[in-house]
């Protein structure tokens, strides 16, 4: 579904690349979540699976981006918009400000692609009651507070039921319940095959719970994929910058405490410790 | 420096019911981080201290503890209250104005009338806090986002007020920068100033903050030491919060304590 080839990309006017020979295929209805310090890649690889980067950010790109079908430089955003939907980390840049009321925001790129009227309305009430915007339906986007922007900016991609969806950092603004329903949402849609999902996430917890596999990015380089308990547990997360999950911290400080060692694998969620322990 | 909050109410103009009587007294020194779900009036109550918003009944009293005059802020301005109230908002883009990370840092203290030399060096060390001393001659917008909330951390310190307030400190920061912003509570409770976030980043409160105030729909549902608060698991699930995953793990191992530390739960676990 996804297929990156050797991928290098420079901001305008930047001496190092945010990406850096980036080769990678993801199949259908697998969701994937990118992990890695700030500055490591992991938003502009969204946005250029999205089609920003380039076409919106302007520098400079080689390698051959494939999503869904549809290689992403020689497309236009108009084209790619359709197919592959972008959830920003600030609600803020992705609120159209074109629409006066949240009801009509979420309608805003289903009329684009054309959605017949039924449809639509059911489709926007069910997001709202997910998002917990039912009431809110008339109010404008702008009038919301920072995590109800967020839900809002999360629903408007979701409605439009793309193939593949890319979202950076989608829940930093949630309360710890509505993050997790938006991540189990995600896992629902990938495992239903009915959309690709590429999550550029810091919450690890999470990613250990929800995700198929894990990419870490560092300096634009990809330098682990693989199964999430598998990457998450490795010696190596602290070297990119990244922390293991408490339950990691404490069955690795409890075999250095003395704990026998029975060979099994570090847990990385809850469920997988309470394993551990037992 | 002290703050009382005593029966605040606020209604946004166009109906939002924000704070329904919220009482809440934080000492001297005191590190408090507030938690609760989306829209629990969290970010309102936090703009009630320094001004921002003024009580429609109750009121706000900074300071009065001690040395310092008691500060009703229905009576002081927002810019006499920044002297004792550092804030740095959710969004750091709501607050940052000048063209290099080093101008911006400056411009809170010199604001407050702090002289040349001393802004220098409060400019220097809150920089060198926050791990953005390479940066200082760099336009902020030029910064990554959560690079651009360090600058406003950074503002904030440097203006040395007795009281800091932080909505979200942790909110898109990475490994290393939750860590080094959890240093900056550490020394602002040595240096007795006191502290108040607001954070969704629960592991986060468990690690540094003793007192938890739990909000749900304007009012405090909970407010107490960290052990006795982080582990009421139903009461938290009600303002959509868990508790900290040691928490869980404890919980779901049905362990008879359940440590905030690493270390103390090791020690359980093996005992």
């Amino acid at each position: 579904m996804i297929r990156l080839r050797d991928i290098t990309y420079h901001y305008p006017r930047a001496t190092t690349p945010a990406l850096d020979k980036l080769s990678l295929e993801v199949p259908a209805g697998q969701l994937c979540a990118v992990i890695g310090a700030n500055g490591s890649g992991k938003s502009t690889l969204c946005y250029a699976l999205a089609g920003f980067v380039p076409h919106f950010y302007r520098g400079q790109l080689s390698g051959h981006i494939e999503v869904a079908g549809i290689d992403v430089a020689q497309s236009s955003l108009a084209e790619i918009a359709g197919t592959v939907g972008l959830v920003f980390s600030n609600p803020f840049n992705q609120i159209t400000g074109a629409r006066f009321t949240v009801h009509d925001e979420i309608a805003f790129g289903m009329e684009n692609m054309g959605v017949p009227p039924d449809e639509m309305r059911a489709r926007i009430d069910e997001v709202l009651r997910f998002a917990g915007l039912t009431d809110l339906a008339d109010r404008s986007p702008f009038a919301l507070s920072g995590g109800q922007q967020q839900r809002l900016a999360i629903v408007s991609v979701l409605v439009m039921r793309p193939k593949v969806i890319i979202l950076d950092e989608p829940t930093s603004q949630l309360d710890p319940v509505g993050s997790k329903e938006v991540f189990a949402v995600l896992r629902d849609l990938a495992a239903a095959g009915e959309s690709t999902i590429i999550l550029a996430e810091h919450k690890l917890e999470w990613v250990a719970v929800f995700a198929d596999r894990v990419l870490v990015l560092q300096d634009g380089r990809l330098v682990a994929d693989g199964p999430p308990r598998e990457i998450l547990t490795g010696d190596n997360l602290h070297d990119w910058g990244l922390e293991p999950t408490r339950y990691t911290q404490v069955a690795r400080s409890a075999l250095n405490a003395g704990r026998r060692d029975n060979g099994e694998a570090l847990p990385a969620t809850l469920e997988a410790a309470v394993e551990y322990f037992r | 420096m002290t703050i009382a909050v005593e029966e605040v109410e606020f209604t946004y103009p166009g109906g939002a019911n924000a704070l329904r009587g919220v009482s809440l007294r934080i000492g001297s020194g005191e590190a408090v981080a507030i938690i609760g779900e989306n829209g629990a009036g969290k970010t309102t109550l936090v703009k009630h201290l320094n001004g921002l918003l003024k009580p429609d009944k109750g009121a706000v009293v900074i300071g009065g503890n001690g040395n310092d005059a008691p500060w009703n802020t229905r009576d002081h301005s927002v810019a006499q209250l920044a002297a004792r109230v550092g804030f740095v908002f959710q969004n750091p883009d709501d607050q940052i104005l000048e063209r290099t990370v080093r101008a911006e840092v400056a411009f809170g203290p010199r604001n407050l009338g702090m002289p040349e030399a001393e802004i220098n060096a409060a400019v220097q060390s809150s920089l060198e806090q926050v791990g953005l001393t390479d940066a200082a001659d760099n336009h902020p917008y030029d910064l990554l986002a959560p690079q651009r909330k360090l600058i406003t951390l950074a503002s904030v310190l440097a203006m040395r007020t007795p009281i800091v307030i932080f909505d979200e400190p942790t909110m898109g920061q990475d490994a290393r920068s939750v860590a080094r912003i959890g240093e900056i509570v550490k020394d602002l409770k040595s240096a007795g100033r006191t502290v108040l976030i607001i954070t969704h980043d629960i592991d986060f409160c468990a690690d540094h903050f003793e007192r938890i105030v739990v909000m749900a729909d304007g009012r405090v549902l909970a407010d107490g030491a960290a052990e006795q608060v982080l582990t009421r698991t139903e009461l938290l699930a009600t303002t959509n919060v868990e508790p900290p995953q040691l928490v869980r793990l404890a919980q779901a191992l049905g362990l008879p304590h359940a440590p905030l530390t690493i270390d103390g739960l090791v020690v359980t676990l093996l005992q």
